[in-house]
């Protein structure tokens, strides 16, 4: 894919008339690019705006305690280990439910699928990124919450996996098309069977693509409150290992802290705020800088 | 990528022993998956709203008081504070972002094209709660002082304009919104201009046109539908946002009278109100909100995927 540039000379023709209409149409023409480009810068300052103030504001607040120590019971203090190990427990299960989904849906539309079938899935699933996340945290709320009566952990990562699926699944369908036709063909000829063709030789050339799928999703994962506040429902004592219970998780934790009108909680908030985006930027950062050039070039 | 159309069915009839068709009908369960959780997250919305809609019909969408003590819903305010919340994004994040996305395919040299992209894709990266948190804090307050103070002064004569701004409210979820949905808007519109064909532009140039004339007169309309498709996305996006709109709309459940005004969204008021709702009319009425706000999101996704197809093919446009 080209980056869409024609390299010709502009404006040939209002440099040559150097007319009065010329030269309004040159004036035109150089204002306008440059408030493009303002449009651009103006587009990514957000971006250090964000950054330079949740760094300014948790790098005090991000300690070991943050890591370490559960809530105190009464009052303030304490750190957000509840937080940190719902959130290590709840996007791995997420993950173990979406990436079999999502890497097996994916070969079924670029392998085996008609050009139908194919179409459908993936329009449900683009259609599926769409949904607001609220509505995939009331959904999973009313099969898996509901009938017991009790927030658990494993429905938030349940929730976390719905909208995991459909990154992985897009993600893995476009790297499996990259794969070239020639490899599954010399695959066959050899006389090995489809699914083994399938799972040691287009999966694994197409590995990579997956690889990236995965950790944008789980980065998206981390960072989803709505769909947690009805499921996994957040909880102020360190859960480990009990899905049947409620859970917390970073973002929750965010959430519920910033909210109380209490100095000490807000600085937590900042500090867990911290820590998240350093992750989800890292994931990020790592990901695509690896398939940039892929991308763009 | 393009080849998303002709790649189907690669293995379609190679697949006939016993442990390949186990593989390719597990694979198709699992694929068939995606397409239930859809079906079935609307089926679920609905019936479990069908006490609300039964109890009210459509007097349950203009209704305007919304009161789990008296029994009454009315989803009214929560309709108006969506739309305008998004509105004022979708208001400001639509030039901005087409003009950036102009930018990128047109204008910019590859050495700050990449960059500035990149950045803006880690824009939409950000977690919505972490939006919230410095929307609370820092922007709000901020706005207070700048642009709200300044639009009250010279415009709150107009009753929508009417103050005082306290940097909670619909204006500041607008503003959030509008830094959330400006990476999908030009995500999407850089790829369809990118896929417009360069004999457009040629032509143009040949005849004379200036760079900014060939891409208004030649790359625009010709990826018009794309772009419109792009803008939609992005108001689909704006409309379900939950966390951060929660964090700065102010939480009250009445119809907004002005822009500064305290206001509630659809996701804003099931996400405050949900968890000590009680089981019955009151859960019932939030998950009808949450059906009513599935239909518009799901409606415009639907239109905006269509539009984008038309110009940049299938395999293109999933942010």
């Amino acid at each position: 894919m080209t980056a869409g540039t024609v390299a010709v000379q502009p404006s040939i023709a209002a440099r040559l008339t150097g007319s009065r209409v010329g030269r309004r149409r040159t004036v035109v023409d150089r204002s306008m690019r440059t408030v493009a480009m303002l449009a651009a810068f103006l587009c990514a300052a957000p971006l250090a705006a964000v950054l330079f103030y949740v760094a300014a504001n948790g790098i005090g607040a991000l300690n070991l305690d943050l890591i370490t120590k559960a809530p105190r019971a009464l009052g303030i203090g304490g750190g957000a280990a509840n937080a940190v190990v719902g959130t290590l427990q709840m996007v791995p299960l997420a993950a173990a439910i979406a990436v079999p989904l999502g890497v097996l849906g994916a070969v079924y539309i670029a392998e085996f699928a008609g050009r139908r079938s194919a179409r459908i899935i993936r329009f449900c699933a683009d259609v599926l990124v769409g949904v607001p996340s609220i509505l995939i945290g009331i959904f999973v709320f009313t099969f898996l919450v509901l009938p017991f009566k009790q927030f658990n952990g494993f429905a938030g990562a349940v929730a976390l996996a719905v909208i995991m699926t459909p990154v992985v699944m897009r993600t893995t369908e476009e790297s499996l098309h990259l794969v070239p036709n020639a490899l599954r063909e010399a695959s066959l000829a050899l006389g090995v069977p489809v699914w083994r063709t399938v799972l040691s030789v287009v999966l694994r050339t197409g590995l990579p693509g997956i690889l990236t799928g995965t950790m944008l999703g789980v980065a998206r994962a981390m960072g989803e409150t709505a769909p947690l506040l009805f499921t996994a429902l957040g909880s102020r004592v360190v859960n480990v290992g009990d899905f049947g219970r409620p859970m917390d998780s970073l973002p929750l934790f965010i959430y519920v802290n910033a909210r109380q009108p209490v100095d000490a909680l807000n600085q937590q908030a900042w500090g867990a705020a911290f820590l998240l985006l350093l992750v989800v930027l890292i994931i990020n950062v790592a990901v695509r800088a690896r398939s940039w050039g892929r991308r763009i070039g | 990528m393009t080849t998303a159309t002709t790649a189907a069915a690669r293995f379609g009839r190679a697949a006939s022993r016993v442990p390949d068709l186990v593989f390719r009908s597990t694979s198709g369960v699992l694929a068939w998956t995606t397409v239930a959780i859809l079906g079935l997250l609307a089926i679920l919305l609905l019936l479990n709203s069908g006490e609300v809609l039964g109890t009210f019909g459509i007097s349950f969408l203009t209704g305007t008081t919304w009161d789990p003590i008296a029994g009454i819903y009315g989803a009214l305010p929560f309709i108006v504070g969506t739309i305008a919340s998004s509105f004022i994004a979708i208001v400001l994040a639509t030039p901005i972002g087409l003009l950036t996305a102009i930018f990128l395919a047109e204008l910019a040299p590859r050495r700050v094209a990449i960059p500035l992209t990149f950045t803006i894709e880690l824009l939409a990266a950000i977690p919505s709660v972490v939006f919230g948190l410095w929307g609370v804090f820092v922007l709000g307050p901020f706005l207070s002082k700048t642009v709200e103070a300044w639009i009250v002064s010279t415009l709150g004569w107009i009753p929508i304009f009417a103050g005082p701004p306290f940097g909670v409210g619909l204006f500041t979820a607008g503003v959030i919104l509008t830094l959330m949905i400006l990476p999908t808007i030009v995500a999407i519109s850089r790829d369809v201009i990118t896929a417009v064909p360069d004999s457009q532009r040629e032509a143009m140039l040949a005849l004379g046109a200036t760079r900014w004339e060939m891409i208004t007169k030649a790359v625009l309309p010709y990826a018009r539908s794309g772009i419109i498709g792009a803008v939609i996305l992005g108001l689909g996006r704006a409309l379900g946002e939950t966390m951060a709109v929660t964090m700065v709309i102010g939480n009250r459940p009445q119809v907004p009278q002005s822009v500064f005004d305290s206001s509630q969204t659809i996701a804003s008021q099931i996400a405050t109100t949900f968890n000590e709702a009680s089981i019955g009319l009151q859960t019932s009425a939030l998950i009808g909100l949450g059906l009513v706000l599935l239909v518009i999101t799901m409606t415009l996704n639907i239109v905006a995927r269509l539009l984008v197809w038309r110009v940049a093919g299938p395999g293109e446009a999933h942010t």
